[in-house]
């Protein structure tokens, strides 16, 4: 199945792009798709400490299952007001 | 105007005050946070904010929920800013209307806190010198501890 990863902020200029489209296995969950990130992009890594995550712009838990078509973000600690 | 919005146009505080009022309220508290021009020891030349908007409106109205369960006859509004901002724009814009002033004073403060906390928004500050993405609070909406920091803070 075809998901899409979106990033932000410092994810976003690490990886050079704020979104992106990925074939992933069916059962994958949001880690699978995290773990692929960080292989096409090492320096990503270090955030899997500090980020959130979410699909189709719900938060989720790095647990969370996917479906085809999903939209799939990861996020830096917030920093907003 | 709706309650929470997120837009790359300037903010007018002046603009949330008729979602908040209405003929029980007694007090409105209102919140504006702006751009400074220095951030540890840094001069700021301008800030950057970028949001994943979909879920950031989804944030902020979650934010409205837990202050109602908190404050059932406040009624508050949260407006973001995204985009480059100038020194002494504002970034956010929050009113609080209540009966009273206790409890405007206090949802409006348990509104920014949150807002810091759970809302997918980022500031790119830009100083002289070079430029560096700001990561404050790693986001997390279940957060139990977060949230009664934000409570404690709004009800000091």
């Amino acid at each position: 199945m075809r998901v899409t990863v979106r990033l932000f902020a410092r994810l976003r200029e690490l990886a050079g792009a704020g979104e992106l489209h990925r074939d992933v296995p069916n059962d994958a969950t949001v880690a699978a798709v995290w773990e692929l990130l960080t292989r096409e992009y090492p320096a990503v890594a270090p955030y899997a400490a500090s980020m959130s995550c979410a699909v189709n712009a719900e938060y989720a838990r790095m647990t969370t299952a996917l479906s085809d078509g999903d939209e799939v973000a990861f996020l830096p600690p917030v920093s907003g007001g | 105007m709706r309650a929470t919005v997120i837009t790359p146009e300037p903010l007018d505080i002046h603009a949330l005050l008729p979602v908040v009022n209405a003929p029980g309220m007694g007090a409105v508290a209102t919140f504006l946070g702006l751009v400074r021009d220095h951030n540890q020891g840094r001069r700021v030349l301008h800030l950057v904010y970028e949001a994943y908007e979909p879920l950031a409106e989804k944030a902020l109205q979650r934010i409205l929920l837990e202050a109602r369960e908190q404050w059932p006859s406040v009624i508050l509004a949260v407006h973001h800013r995204t985009g480059q901002l100038a020194i002494g724009e504002a970034s956010v814009a929050i009113a609080a209307g209540s009966p009273h002033r206790g409890d405007a004073f206090a949802a409006c403060r348990y509104a920014i806190e949150r807002v810091k906390q759970i809302v997918p928004i980022w500031k790119h500050e830009y100083f002289e010198g070079g430029d560096v993405w700001i990561e404050g609070a790693t986001a997390d909406p279940d957060d139990a501890a977060a949230r009664e920091a934000a409570t404690r803070i709004a009800c000091a």
